[in-house]
């Protein structure tokens, strides 16, 4: 009696490499980007953008771009000051914190390049950016704090009327809270007997770069206001925009359509969405803005931006006994969402696999007039994987042993779990041994080693670097209550519901708002070995606050280990209440059936019923069991109690060209643990681009203001994002440690390949170049800053070099006129 | 970003294009494979009132051998004369240096003469067309004119072609047999030459008898190292240090994020020592 087959195989979905469900629509772009939305007589946008980092707005003349062709009219900050609401952040990280209001367009003052202060509805885009030229501010132009270092004194301020570019100041201490010793007993006894390295390092400032850019159009002609926008957070953006607007949240339906990457970039609440919606409901007519990439560049928040001051103290053995940290944040103009709280999340993971006795975390946010500073993939834990496992390199240098011999002394050992670190996380699981020593086999450890030697010795032009990075991270945000005692604005808890059609099919809803992952594929594997239906017949809807209403959306690599634990306990509901239909039609007590890949089945006989019979027996609803309802639809909100763990062994070679300081990715293993894996395509998808986009942080990317702060590198010109042609081919496996956080075991992955490849990268140049007295180069690692630390430490002599011990760059082709022994010195 | 409004002509002709010019006078811009041109219309740092597109100008594109030299249409496509067989025997060093420009799909729609009349000091043709001692066929209202390499290239985006002319062909003598090699540094793949090396020689027994350098981005126009050429002759590839030490003389390299001059001028010098030593095979 079923319309629709019941699932013919009952090979495990959960595990295999299926191909993303979604991706027909995504790659070819048949599908609902926000830019592609046209509502009836919608109005588009264009903003006029200050080109000054900080300036008194004097005022604003809109007369010409007013009675420009096909404009309709165009508002300043005063015209929608009423209902424009203002960009709130989530998380004060003290309670003294200093936070200056973030209006979407400002009425008095700008304070970065880039900032909106008017905005041109027109007829189509091209007349509103031809009107957007005609609009004259008149700027006072203040003086403007652009660099970080420089912010904390306090001498130019970014907001005068803060009286102080401090934000604020956030510590743990392991002996206030109990967690562990005194860092400061630590240092001194250091200094007198063990070992004290100090160091300070650079996380430069880095532009996310979605692929799709922003766009937001909204629609505010009927009953609901509907805002349509490349979001991350559609249901917190809902929530932005009734804490702050006056429109209540029952009246605002928010929805993310198909969007085209985030990285964290799109985890926020605008002012290009919130001044959208303030131009679409004075004029009450659709309107759209879509940002181009220059405008996306400067005015979309940035990532990173601190200077970490690092004290490290171990035993003369290499046994590390304490860990001192203090931050300085860059905020950039305002504080954002997340704001003050992305350094802070890295506060648990400077200690990361190590077993420091002391520990203590200092962060102080600083405002300047640049763009703003939030998540970006990995937030704050990426930072502080860098410091760690740079320190522990420069351990290992000091010692004199091998950087995996003295993360070895040091790390949590695998029967040691779960384990308290000296930070108070609980790790849960895992196992660096069995990480580690897959890594190096699959790296050639010993014989790369051996290579980098014989280049040594013979002065090879080129040398050879290893770099290590045994990170964890913290993912899985999150734990409700621990997020409570922080602070922050919100909970972690994520959403799920199930819907059991009556022809058979199911309709899985989501409050992680995909962005690009492949939620729709992962989640119909976990729907369809949980509840035994195909595969094909499981639709996944998401990013719809009116679909789904119910949801904390997706970044902090928490999809899959909160929302996917919600989709598996509205599975075991649907199942619950199906059991009771069951036995109502098997005649059977519900105590004796039995359900498995999709059937339920009366114990000890061949009696049984699929799961898509009883859901049309529950539509029909023609007869059923008197004390239930007549749906097997179910709902859950999971809520973790602790967060997601995974970690991971990453080894990287690099070759360093000594002659003009270019670097070259060798080999690339990564084995990491993200415990048990749903679909092993999809993770890794995310292991390789994570990969990547770490390696930009080291090679690459840097966002680069002049003194007059405009964003130097606001082009892809000079910020130079890599492409596929510019990486190499990576080793990546897996070990297995199950997360007992939830019940899939599964850890989060979408950050990982970040987290941990930065510091392996720049490690391994730092190794290649550490017997010339180098021990940090600034990140990103240019050609440029190699060669001039290769100069500034004075470079060796390369002579007496046979052209056979001199492999290039470029495979089979000789690096050096053998004859002419180095080049140093050879450009004054 | 959408580009200022602007009238469009799609002559058909050499004569027809001329025309349209004159007529249109200063507000008129050449549109050839727009990867130049497209990008500054839509930043809007130029706003042209006509745009004059050479794409349907078939008499303009393509390879010919011209005798002693090949002669090269201007709007041939960057992916035609990397692919070309004249191109390839005889002028080698052309063909290495446009492979290296941006991507397949810029290499696609991009053109020689239009790099060369955009003369960005950044840009990859520039080196080797003044290496290789090409010259240039520029028309407009009076007539057809040559213009030496040398003297093709003035300053930063500025050539010999003026307002109401057209470039139309670039001929480049013979270099059959020659070695060659383009050396472009970059940090990733698909950027502008930080410093670029076009070199090109002729050699007998491994023994340099001529050779011809240029340089990518050592000032505001692409540079000929000609105290270097002149060194090298009679060098092998044991002996090319000292040559190629003086790449750098005279030259202006810009500063910016991806190195400062003093670090370009050292780049020049390494880059150059390993342009000819491959282009002597090695
Ligand atoms: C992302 C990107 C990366 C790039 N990377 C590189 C690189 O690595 N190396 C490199 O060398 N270049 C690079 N370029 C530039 C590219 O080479 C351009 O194609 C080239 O500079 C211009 O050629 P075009 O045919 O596209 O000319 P257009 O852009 O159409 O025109 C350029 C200029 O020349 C004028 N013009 C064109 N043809 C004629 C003619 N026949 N007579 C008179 N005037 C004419 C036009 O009016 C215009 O001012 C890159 C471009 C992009 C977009």
């Amino acid at each position: 009696m079923t319309a629709v087959d019941d699932r013919p195989t009952t090979s495990p979905e959960i595990g295999s490499a299926r191909r993303r469900k979604e991706d027909q629509r995504l790659i070819t772009g048949r599908t609902k980007w926000t830019d592609n939305i046209q509502l009836p007589g919608m109005l588009h946008l264009a903003m006029v953008r200050s080109p000054f980092a900080h300036a008194k707005i004097a005022s604003i003349d809109t007369a010409e771009a007013s009675a420009a062709p096909n404009v309709v009219r165009v508002f300043t900050g005063h015209d929608i000051a009423d209902i424009q609401g203002v960009n709130i952040t989530a998380w004060p990280i003290s309670p003294d914190q200093k936070t200056p209001d973030h209006l979407p367009v400002p009425l008095e003052r700008v304070s970065h390049t880039g900032e909106i202060v008017a905005v041109v509805v027109a007829r189509s885009a091209a007349a509103a950016r031809d009107a957007a030229e005609l609009v004259d501010v008149d700027y006072e132009e203040l003086p403007a704090i652009l660099d970080l270092k420089e912010a904390a004194n306090d001498a130019v301020l970014a907001h005068p009327d803060l009286g102080t570019n401090k934000s604020a100041f956030w510590q743990l201490d392991s002996a206030a809270q109990g967690s562990g010793g005194d860092v400061g007993e630590a240092i001194e006894k250091a200094r007198q007997d063990g070992i004290v390295i100090e160091r300070e390092y650079r996380q430069q400032r880095l532009i996310p770069a979605f692929m799709e850019p922003r766009s937001t159009v909204v629609d505010p002609t009927g009953e609901q206001v509907v805002m349509y926008s490349a979001t991350q957070v559609p249901h917190i953006l809902r929530f932005c925009i009734a804490a702050t607007t006056g429109l209540p949240e029952s009246k605002i339906r928010v929805i993310a359509p198909d969007v085209g990457g985030g990285f964290g970039g799109k985890l926020q609440s605008t002012p290009e969405e919130f001044a959208t919606l303030a131009v679409a409901r004075k004029l009450g007519k659709p309107c759209k803005y879509t940002e181009t990439r220059s405008e996306s560049m400067i005015s979309a928040h940035h990532g990173r931006d601190q200077w970490q001051k690092l004290t490290l103290t171990a035993e003369k053995d290499g046994t590390v006994t304490g860990l001192k940290v203090d931050l300085m944040a860059d905020l950039g103009a305002y504080a954002a969402i997340v704001g003050g709280g992305v350094p802070v999340l890295g506060a648990w993971m400077f200690n990361a696999i190590y077993k420091f006795p002391a520990y203590q975390f200092n962060c102080t946010t600083y405002y300047t007039n640049k763009t703003w500073v939030d998540a970006y993939r990995g937030a704050g834990r990426p930072e502080a994987t860098f410091a760690i496992e740079r320190l522990m390199d420069e351990l290992a240098a000091e010692v004199g042993v091998d950087p995996l011999e003295i993360r070895e002394k040091n790390w949590i050992k695998h029967d040691e779990f779960p384990f308290t670190s000296v930070a108070g996380m609980t790790y849960d699981s895992g196992n660096y041994e069995a990480a580690t020593a897959r890594a190096k086999e699959l790296f050639g450890y010993d014989e790369l080693r051996a290579e980098q030697k014989q280049r040594r010795e013979s002065g090879d032009p080129v040398q050879l670097g290893i770099g290590v990075s045994t990170f964890t991270e913290m993912c899985g945000l999150a734990p409700s209550r621990v997020l409570g005692s922080l602070d922050y604005g919100a909970g972690g808890w994520e959403s799920a519901s199930i819907r059991m059609l009556a022809t058979g099919t199911v309709e899985v809803i989501t409050g992680a708002s995909a962005h690009g992952q492949g939620h729709e594929t992962a989640w119909s594997q976990i729907v369809a070995d949980r509840l035994g239906v195909p595969f094909e017949n499981v639709e996944v809807l998401h990013g719809d606050t009116q679909i789904a209403p119910k949801g904390m959306d997706t970044y902090g690599s928490r999809s899959l280990v909160v929302g996917g634990e919600a989709l598996v306990r509205a599975a075991d509901k649907v199942i619950e209440k199906a059991k009771k239909f069951a036995a109502h039609s098997l005649e059977a007590s519900v105590d004796d059936i039995e359900f498995s890949a999709g059937q339920f089945t009366v114990r000890g006989t061949d009696k049984g019923v699929g799961i898509s019979d009883l859901a049309l027996a529950a539509f029909a609803a023609h007869d059923y069991p008197e004390d239930v309802e007549p749906s097997l639809d179910a709902d859950a909100t999971f809520d973790p109690v602790n967060f997601s763990f995974p970690h991971g062994t990453h080894l990287c070679a690099m070759e360093v060209d000594t002659e003009t300081g270019a670097t070259k990715m060798r080999k690339y293993v990564c084995v990491d643990d993200i415990g048990n894996i749903i679909n092993p395509l999809i993770v890794e998808g995310q292991v390789h681009g994570g990969l990547v986009q770490g390696i930009a942080q080291a090679l690459w990317e840097g966002a680069e203001y002049d003194e007059q702060g405009t964003l130097v590198s606001g082009s892809f010109v000079d910020y130079t994002l890599p492409t596929a042609a510019d990486t190499i081919s990576f080793v990546t496996d897996h070990t297995t440690s199950p997360a007992t956080s939830n019940s899939l075991g599964t850890k989060g992955v979408g950050e990982a390949g970040t987290i941990a490849s930065t510091p392996a990268v720049v490690n391994a140049i730092v190794d290649a170049v550490r017997d010339r007295g180098i021990d940090d180069i600034e990140m990103p690692c240019t050609p440029e800053r190699v060669w001039k630390a290769i100069q500034s430490a004075g470079g060796r002599q390369g002579a007496g070099v046979t052209p056979t011990q001199q492999p290039h760059f470029d495979e089979g082709t000789p690096n050096q006129d053998p004859s002419a022994g180095t080049t140093d010195g050879a450009v004054q | 970003m959408i580009p200022a409004t602007f009238d469009y002509a799609a002559p058909t002709s050499v004569e027809e294009a001329l025309s349209v010019l004159a007529e249109a006078g200063d507000d008129a811009k050449v549109l050839a494979g727009g990867q130049s041109l497209l990008p500054i219309l839509r930043m809007r740092l130029n706003a042209p009132e006509k745009v004059v597109d050479l794409g349907r100008v078939e008499a303009l594109r393509g390879v010919r051998d011209g005798g002693d030299h090949i002669a090269i249409g201007s709007m041939t496509p960057y992916s035609e004369v990397v692919g070309n067989a004249l191109v390839q025997e005889h002028a080698g060093l052309l063909a290495k240096a446009v492979e290296t420009v941006a991507d397949p799909q810029i290499r696609h729609r991009g053109t020689v003469g239009g790099a060369l009349v955009h003369a960005d000091p950044a840009g990859d043709v520039g080196a080797p067309v003044l290496a290789l001692d090409a010259t240039m066929v520029v028309v407009g209202p009076g007539g057809e004119r040559t213009v030496g390499a040398g003297e093709f290239f003035h300053d930063l985006f500025e050539t010999a072609v003026a307002d109401g002319e057209l470039l139309t062909e670039i001929r480049i003598p013979k270099h059959t047999g020659w070695g060659s090699a383009y050396e472009k540094f970059v940090r990733v793949s698909h950027q502008w030459s930080i410093v670029a090396v076009a070199a090109t020689v002729k050699a007998e027994g491994g023994t340099i008898t001529e050779a011809r350098v240029g340089l990518t981005n050592m000032g505001s126009t692409p540079l000929r190292a000609t105290a270097v050429e002149q060194a090298l002759v009679g060098k092998g590839t044991a002996d090319l240090a000292d040559a190629c030490a003086a790449a750098a003389e005279g030259t202006n390299p810009p500063s910016d994020l991806n190195g400062d001059a003093d670090y370009r001028r050292h780049l020049a010098t390494v880059l150059t020592r390993r342009a000819v030593q491959h282009a002597l095979g090695g």
